[in-house]
């Protein structure tokens, strides 16, 4: 493999793959070294965490890290093309780890340069590296990735990480629980691909309806800013807010998880109980990240 | 004698059985601007299809890019190659796979609008026909496409 641009890309091999890889780097078993390599870091769009997570995994196999921030228009201002600013940087990287809001950027860039691209995020389309991350702590929670039952509360509209996930959890027969406000609803095209792959799910209108049923709960933010009057969002929130009350009889192994960061959708009270998974999904997300920069650039022999 | 309805051509190219309401555009892409003669029909009566628009194009074959896009915006067409009043080839319209720098992604975030590059789509469906766009992987119906001219 030489790009991870889409989990569309991706079959079920190679995400167990990677998950088994991620596994070993968290037990010390395998211990990739790319202390010669250097991955650029091109954020044109700020995403302080992704970015942290990405340098931390790159430094922990040894290697090194640039780091390019600034709007995909500031190159073009200079009259220098998009492409022309990727292909320069590929000179000086090994590796180019990429975030913009322009949806395609980071597949047209593995067109336009000889090195590994890694996508970090191309704005509503894909966030392939999160989507692993959320599968490498669904597994790790519950021992397997097949036959789970999931519930995925807030915006689903807008949430790419949510479209990558359900995605990429299709191929392992999941059940899933769709809550959200009606206006940010799962889209259809998503629903779609869904209905072609026989993946039974459902719309609930609270995320205590069924709570008992699911493995996991995968909760995301509802920005206030998408509501266009402010007292519809006071309205709905309750609906869409996790409290520690609401966890009484779920399951044993139940685990709820959350991209981060949170804007109060998972109530700070249920952090202490055993259910609160999402500050070790974030540590996850070193492991799987470096298991995804170890493959793209040989470092797992 | 049957009684044509548009003028048959001596040499050229017929398109048949485009649906109804599709000759219009299916004209913009062979472009039909040039020096030969063109007959339009539009609604049609048709056996095989009901109501059908034709187009008649005098002294013309047209490039594979364009039957190919053609194909994508009227797949259930025909294409006749005449020469002499007789037909001399049917072109079979087949779906392309690989449907490259024809489309217009009608997603505004598309890398493909905002930096003017080529557009890639993909086949992903058939009756109705569905694209994918390869770089924002955003899937569309044909209806809702727009030809790069």
């Amino acid at each position: 493999m030489k790009n991870l641009i889409s989990m569309r890309d991706l079959t079920k091999k190679d995400i167990l793959q990677f998950l088994e890889l991620a596994e070993k780097i968290e037990k010390s078993k395998i211990k990739p070294n790319l202390s010669k390599k250097l991955a650029a870091l091109i954020f044109y769009e700020p995403s302080t965490r992704t970015q942290f997570s990405f340098a931390t995994a790159m430094k922990k196999l040894g290697g090194q890290t640039i780091t390019m921030r600034g709007t995909q228009s500031t190159s073009v201002q200079k009259g220098e093309t998009f492409a022309d600013t990727l292909k320069t940087i590929s000179m000086y990287a090994d590796l180019i780890i990429m975030r913009s809001a322009i949806e395609g950027s980071a597949h047209y860039a593995s067109e336009v340069v000889d090195i590994p691209v890694i996508n970090a995020g191309d704005g509503a389309n894909q966030h392939p590296t999160q989507a692993l991350l959320d599968l490498y702590s669904m597994k790790k929670t519950q021992g397997t990735l097949e036959n789970l039952t999931i519930g995925i509360v807030g915006d689903l509209k807008f949430g790419r990480t949510v479209h990558s996930l359900v995605q990429a959890m299709s191929d392992f027969k999941p059940k899933f629980y769709f809550i959200s406000p009606s206006f940010l609803k799962m889209p259809e095209y998503i629903n779609e691909d869904l209905r072609e792959k026989n993946v039974f799910f459902q719309e609930l209108k609270d995320a205590e309806e069924k709570i008992q049923e699911m493995d996991l709960m995968y909760v995301t933010r509802i920005q206030k800013e998408r509501f266009a009057d402010p007292e519809d969002y006071e309205k709905v929130k309750g609906s869409y807010i996790i409290e520690s009350a609401m966890l009484k009889g779920v399951k044993k192994k139940f685990k709820i998880l959350h991209p981060l960061p949170r804007a109060g959708e998972i109530s700070t009270d249920v952090d202490k109980t055993k259910y609160a998974y999402y500050f070790q999904q974030a540590k996850n997300g070193i492991y799987v990240r470096q298991a995804i920069i170890a493959t793209l650039l040989g470092g797992t022999k | 004698m049957k009684q044509m309805k548009v003028d048959a051509i001596k040499n050229g190219t017929v398109i048949d059985h485009i649906s109804a309401g599709k000759g219009m555009q299916v004209a913009e892409i062979i472009n039909i601007s040039g020096e030969n003669e063109v007959f339009i029909g539009v609604n049609l009566q048709s056996k095989k299809i009901g109501k059908k628009d034709i187009i008649k194009i005098e002294n013309r074959e047209l490039t594979s890019e364009q039957v190919n896009t053609v194909a994508l915006i009227a797949p259930q067409a025909t294409l006749v190659i005449i020469k002499n009043y007789e037909v001399a080839k049917k072109v079979s319209l087949k779906l392309q796979e690989n449907i490259e720098n024809i489309v217009v992604c009608p997603n505004p975030k598309c890398i493909t609008n905002v930096d003017n590059i080529p557009t890639k789509f993909k086949l992903v469906g058939i009756e109705p026909t569905k694209i994918r766009c390869v770089y924002c992987e955003r899937k569309y119906n044909v209806d809702e496409i727009s030809i790069r001219i």
